[in-house]
């Protein structure tokens, strides 16, 4: 099998952004992917689309190849929740492994914050729950989430003010990135003063709505500068609802991981940058420790030991997360794969940590549901 | 519309499906058995008794219909036949809580709604 790369990312700025349309900001998150990956439309030969809530369509890959002036071999939308962009990414790796395409662009965006209502927004994310036993409740993410949080915390031991250090350093990390959506310094004590949306969880532990496009090529050929090579992809799906997971200690992202590194050899060890999906600060607690990089009810020991800081041992979610970067819907989940390549191939900026070799992104959809593990390496 | 699960919250029941063949209980609504992949699922009704598995308190209502009830409590409870299921339950319920479910008309249909037993 080939070796595929991520040889060129592109963002826009998250946050508010007037008169944008998911196709405006695809296009100009393409355009900078393309730029930075030294390749022209001509060389696509791939194109999967995430979807928007913004613009449901039966065929958005379609319309967003039409709309960019593009004209590929294999095109279509992708919906795995917020596992969508991980998932993306590993269909291209699978793509270019198997020589179907050369150039696989792999790109989502829309316009969540100022092309609807947050009633809106809130009504059509909690439609992933269960449509005669749980959404007539009057419940929504932030309260499946916040019943995961509940049990999470009362097995574990874990107090709830834990969690607040989470949304602490993604505020930190945000502060560093331009295109941020939440950039100003949150306190510890601010964090835990917000106000309650869905015991345990206050407004600090939950990700905004943003604005905002992501773009990655995953490529057959390296790029210019330090090649990064996906060394490893793995999936689980064990559930859609919440009435159906079985126990809140292995909702399915263990074995996603497994079975990235399966492919990639190694193990959580060889691991020295992290990018974790966060939708809520007890989403990114749940999968740090399930995916072994903190032992249960000790990843905010971990986080209070500095070891996810930019100097730490394992910097986690150095462009802020969904929690302060935003969330853009699949385009937010995209950025921890955007920004951990940069990490990798030396090209953060000012962000750039230390030399990296490994990064491991683990993303989720749904009420941790649908997982995708990627394992990311710099080649020497 | 129509459901077997619905129709049994109107009717003050909860209703779970089993199956014929291993009897395992099923979570929420299935096609085949999550245990032994038969198709011969039926539903029963649950005795209604169940323990708090986990709890939050909304403050934030996600729709018009339900603000006038913030700040409400919403439970996952698994009912003593295996299943859990989701409702609302009395202010202050615990993890743990032995509880019986209660039945509230709202709108046009019914919530479920556990009270401390």
């Amino acid at each position: 099998m080939k070796a595929t790369y991520v040889r060129g990312t592109g963002n826009t700025r998250f946050g508010r952004i007037e008169g944008s349309t998911p196709l405006t900001l695809m296009a100009q998150a393409a355009d900078a992917a393309l730029a930075d990956a030294g390749l022209a439309r001509a060389d696509l030969d791939g194109v999967l689309c995430g979807y928007a809530t913004t613009l449901p369509h039966l065929m958005l890959a379609d319309r967003f190849c039409e709309y960019a002036s593009l004209r590929p071999a294999y095109a279509h939308g992708v919906a795995a929740g917020g596992a969508t962009g991980g998932v993306m990414a590993m269909l291209a790796h699978e793509l270019v492994r198997a020589g179907r395409c050369r150039h696989v662009l792999v790109v989502a965006g829309e316009n969540r914050l100022s092309g609807q209502s947050r009633d809106q927004s809130i009504q059509t994310l909690a439609q992933v729950g269960e449509p005669q036993a749980e959404v007539p409740n009057g419940a929504s993410v932030p309260a499946y989430y916040a019943l995961l949080a509940s049990r999470y915390l009362h097995e574990t031991g874990m107090d709830a003010d834990a969690l607040s250090g989470f949304a602490v350093l993604m505020r930190e990390h945000a502060a560093g990135h331009p295109d941020a959506h939440l950039r100003e310094p949150l306190s510890l004590a601010d964090a835990r003063a917000a106000r309650p949306i869905a015991t345990p969880l206050r407004l600090s532990d939950c990700c905004p709505i943003s604005d905002g496009a992501v773009a990655v090529i995953v490529s057959a050929e390296r790029g210019a500068g330090t090649p990064v090579r996906i060394a490893g992809a793995g999936q689980a799906h064990r559930h859609q609802h919440l009435g159906a997971i079985d126990d809140v200690m292995q909702t399915g992202a263990a074995d996603a991981a497994r079975r990235a590194f399966a492919e990639a050899g190694g193990d959580v060890e060889g691991i020295d940058c992290l990018a974790i999906y966060d939708s809520f600060t007890i989403t990114l607690v749940m999968l740090l420790e399930e995916l072994g990089l903190a032992p249960r009810g000790q990843a905010h020991a971990r986080l209070h030991a500095g070891e996810f800081g930019r100097a730490g041992a394992l910097p986690l979610n150095t462009h802020g997360g969904l929690l302060a970067f935003g969330h853009s819907g699949v385009a937010g989940g995209l950025m921890h794969l955007a920004e951990a390549a940069r990490q990798l191939a030396g090209r953060a900026g000012e962000r750039q940590l230390s030399k990296r070799r490994r990064a491991l992104f683990h993303a989720d959809g749904g009420v941790l549901s649908s997982h995708v593990s990627l394992v990311l390496e710099a080649m020497p | 519309m129509s459901h077997a699960y619905t129709d049994g919250l109107d009717a003050g029941v909860v209703r779970y499906q089993c199956c014929d063949d291993c009897g395992a209980w099923q979570p929420l609504e299935r096609h085949a058995c999550r245990a032994c992949g038969s198709l011969q699922l039926h539903w029963r009704d649950a005795g209604g008794l169940a323990t708090v598995y986990a709890v939050t308190e909304i403050s934030r209502a996600p729709a018009d219909a339900f603000r006038p009830l913030a700040p409400y409590t919403l439970v996952l409870a698994t009912l003593d036949e295996g299943p859990r299921v989701m409702g609302h339950a009395e202010p202050g319920v615990a993890i743990g809580d032995r509880v019986r479910a209660g039945f509230l008309r709202f709108g046009e249909g019914t919530l479920l709604r556990f009270l401390r037993e």
